[in-house]
């Protein structure tokens, strides 16, 4: 055994209903180090980490804690153990105040059981501007940006004392400056001991801090490195368990006449004379920084937010969009940003999940003809890899990358001529992502259209056939495949003009 | 496959339970299971069961409703003197129906347009409804209902009249649900509004049916209910929306939306239906039924919840949030 183990699980098992999501894990992290966990969604990586936060009981198998046996009863037994856990879903009160949140559940109290509010205020400005953050102890959670909340998560964990920390995505919503910050106090608390699991898909992040790296695939350990001895590729390759040659799937296809275009689209105080088009067999992309404006435009395309003046040609027809209906029926869909609140309606099968696009397919002459839509649903399923027990399984018990693989299904069902996805990638695994590029491509291929708002520029890059850049609810450039860089894009993600 | 067997369990966990209920019953008075009984308790429970199925397509798609017992009084006592002045039994049965469809399309406007939540709102409608009822009435009973309880008391053949309205009620709620869009674009919207809107369904719409539909079932309720106590009761059916509430949760539907059945919120209505007529047979005081309906509400909503918690993995999320902020 190594010295200085901080953190140790041996045989760690665990099986839900149906899925075995544990196997035999041995996994051990070292003392003032970052240990990153790399794998599918459904690897069992985020499974493992509520077992060591106390969140899950594991069926068989211990934890090791300084190499002494320890058994986690829950979050807060954890926390008493030093452990401490950021996860992917934020926790927090959005009508509490900063402080409140920061000390909640560890709130002062005067002699008289009487909360210290004084203390309290004290205490978070201490905390605030060591941090040096720019924010008021009492402004309310709500009034924050998702990125400020995700740092004073993050702040508040370290203000816990944790020895180890785990982080469940911790970059999946904040802008690159702030990830800079983060790493910056990550290579600190290294250095303060503290060690740290890291959870992340995004592998270049993962090279840029991990000391160690472990990848799981399908419940069990795959192999565990020092990340100094592995590259992309080779964790690619471990976690998939086989080679993805062209993480890109991109073909050139010859393009067709406009298909959508949009002109002089505004929204008072969203966006302002948004002017773009997409022709058949193309797919754009659109950057920007976060709050730059781009889902708000897609979603006034889509019919799901007013707009103020400006119109939409389709096929060099103008129509008009008021609802989601409208926008169906022109066969123009949307795969939305933040699957959890506006995708999945989460207790419903899957297949209902899917089938809710095309009921007037399914539920016709009087009665719904479920035969039809196992069959229509299934195909598809099958056809875009979809991962499930059955097509009755509640759609919340579906890794991410499959969530989103069938509100894909769904939209896919009603065979669309533009396709507009939101993040589509976002928090899901290589596999998963993979597949969603091939879809993209495949559209193309049947000189339909694909409209794709990302905020990872590789894939944007790698996708895309020509790029809108948006900044302050303005497109502030357009650059051609030939001008593809992401300088280029970070510039105009800037500019003002 | 041990998991669709656990599926298949919980589909009927609650049908096993109304049969082993009767079976205890039965052996406890040998009485229960006679004709005339049973007819008595579907007789009996077929009030509340109508209700059920108004709070339970409202509550799966993430609503309910807390006028239904007022609404049913108001829309009760305008039918029974409607039918004094008139003698005609299909008006009194529409006035009844038209009455109890504008307090909820009333309901639905509170909560669609001006975004009142379902609670408020329908507690509003409550005491309204009932205040009109009173004064309408000026606070008397209308009594000699004459034909009109052909309703709650009449036969057609050798079946009752109101158990032939719960038939047909119950075929069509289950149709409705099952068969149609409106029924799967409730458990949409119950289970997540906003990806219910992104889909493409329009919420505000279903909203305003899944109202009009309470409405006329909270309606026939109410003739139901005045012909059956042959009064026209203006302080009646008080606390009747809990009746309805009780056996939807019972049967199994889910409080948080997007879950419920026609046919657990029937087994639900008679698991309740049975629970008083054999507390009633052999002799258990009223004040103590009471508390025995009480704790099975809440053995029902552990269970509801219980079940969830074992499923899903982001409930047990919720509940520890909950956990560290009660600390």
């Amino acid at each position: 055994m190594e010295p200085n183990i901080k953190l140790r699980v041996s045989q760690i098992e665990k099986s839900f209903p149906g899925v075995k999501a544990l196997n035999k894990i041995d996994f051990s992290v070292r003392k003032g180090t970052v240990h990153a966990l790399c794998g599918e969604n459904g690897a069992g990586k985020s499974t493992l980490m509520k077992i060591i936060n106390g969140i899950y009981k594991p069926d068989t198998g211990q934890i090791f804690i300084d190499e002494k046996p320890v058994k986690i009863l829950n979050p807060i037994h954890a926390r008493s153990y030093g452990i401490a856990m950021i996860a992917q879903e934020l926790n927090y009160v959005p009508e509490m105040s900063i402080e409140e949140n920061l000390f909640l559940g560890r709130l002062p109290v005067t002699k008289y059981g009487k909360v210290d509010w004084k203390l309290l205020r004290k205490k978070t400005i201490e905390f605030l501007s060591a941090e040096g953050l720019p924010y008021k102890p009492d402004q309310k959670l709500k009034t924050l940006t998702v990125s400020d909340i995700q740092m004073l998560e993050i702040i508040k964990a370290i203000n816990n004392k944790a020895e180890i920390i785990v982080m469940d995505e911790p970059t999946s919503a904040i802008t690159q400056r702030e990830v800079d910050i983060l790493f910056k106090k990550i290579e600190v608390l290294k250095s303060q001991g503290v060690s740290i699991v890291y959870i992340s898909h995004k592998l270049d992040e993962v090279f840029q801090i991990a000391d160690d790296i472990t990848i799981f695939r399908d419940g069990t350990v795959v192999e565990s490195h020092r990340a100094s001895d592995l590259d992309m590729d080779k964790v690619i390759a471990l976690m998939v368990g086989r080679k993805i040659e062209n993480v890109y799937p991109k073909e050139e296809i010859k393009l067709g006449d406009k298909l959508l275009e949009i002109k002089d689209l505004c929204s008072t105080g969203v966006f302002k004379n948004i002017n773009f088009h997409v022709s058949k067999g193309e797919i754009i992309g659109f950057a920007g920084l976060v709050g730059a404006g781009r889902t708000e435009v897609m979603r006034a395309i889509f019919g799901l937010d007013p707009i103020t003046s400006g119109h939409i040609m389709k096929d060099g027809q103008k129509v008009e969009i008021k609802s989601v209906k409208d926008s169906i029926k022109n066969k123009m869909v949307m795969l939305t940003e933040d699957r959890r609140r506006y995708g999945i309606i989460p207790i419903r099968s899957v297949m209902e999940n899917a089938s809710i696009s095309i009921l007037e397919k399914i539920i016709y002459g009087g009665y719904a003809h479920e035969r039809e839509e196992r069959k229509i649903v299934g195909e598809y399923f099958s056809k875009m890899n979809v991962k499930t027990p059955s097509l009755e399984t509640p759609i919340q018990s579906l890794s991410g990358g499959n969530q989103q693989k069938v509100l894909l299904a769904k939209w896919m069902l009603r065979n669309p001529d533009i396709l507009i996805l939101d993040e589509p990638t976002r928090g899901i695994d290589v596999g998963a992502k993979f597949e969603i590029y091939k879809l993209m491509s495949e559209m193309a291929k049947q000189n339909r259209a694909v409209i794709m708002v990302s905020s990872e520029l590789p894939e944007l890059i790698g996708m895309c056939d020509r790029i809108y850049v948006m900044n302050q609810g303005k497109i502030t450039g357009e650059l051609q495949k030939s001008e593809f860089c992401q300088e280029s894009i970070m510039k105009y993600a800037t500019s003002t003009i | 496959m041990k998991f669709r067997n656990n599926r298949v369990m919980e589909k009927y966990s609650i049908f096993i339970v109304l049969f082993v209920m009767i079976i205890i019953c039965s052996l406890l008075n040998e009485n229960f299971l006679s004709t005339g009984n049973i007819t008595n308790i579907i007789k009996q429970l077929s009030v509340a069961a109508i209700l059920a199925y108004g709070e339970m397509l409202l509550i799966v798609s993430g609503m309910l409703d807390l006028s239904a017992g007022a609404v049913l009084a108001l829309s009760g006592v305008l039918s029974v003197s409607v039918y004094k002045s008139s003698g005609s039994l299909i008006i009194a049965l529409l006035v009844a129906v038209i009455v109890a469809v504008v307090c909820n399309i009333i309901n639905a406007i509170m909560v669609t347009s001006f975004k009142a939540p379902p609670f408020i709102a329908t507690l509003a409608m409550q005491t309204v409804a009932r205040g009109i009822a009173l004064l309408f009435t000026k606070g008397q009973n209308i009594l000699q209902l004459d034909n009109y309880v052909v309703f709650g008391q009449g036969n057609i053949g050798p079946i009752p009249v109101s158990i032939i309205f719960l038939i047909i009620i119950t075929i069509i709620i289950w149709y409705l649900l099952r068969h149609t869009r409106l029924g799967r674009s409730l458990y949409a919207i119950g289970g997540n509004e906003e990806a219910a809107v992104a889909s493409g369904i329009n919420v505000k719409l279903n909203k305003y049916k899944v109202f009009i539909i309470n409405g006329i079932l909270v309606g026939i309720a109410g003739v139901l209910f005045m012909s059956r106590v042959n009064a026209g009761l203006p302080n009646g059916a008080v606390g009747y929306e809990m009746e309805g509430l009780t056996a939807a949760i019972v049967g199994g539907t889910s409080f948080s939306g997007g879950i419920g059945t026609t046919m657990g919120t029937l087994t639900g209505a008679f698991i309740i239906g049975c629970l008083n007529n054999i507390m009633n047979l052999i002799g258990i005081d009223s004040y103590v039924q009471q508390i025995v309906k009480g704790v099975i509400i809440a053995l029902a909503v552990i269970w509801d919840i219980h079940s969830k918690t074992k499923k899903t993995t982001k409930v047990v999320l919720v509940e520890e949030k909950e956990k560290v902020v009660s600390n």
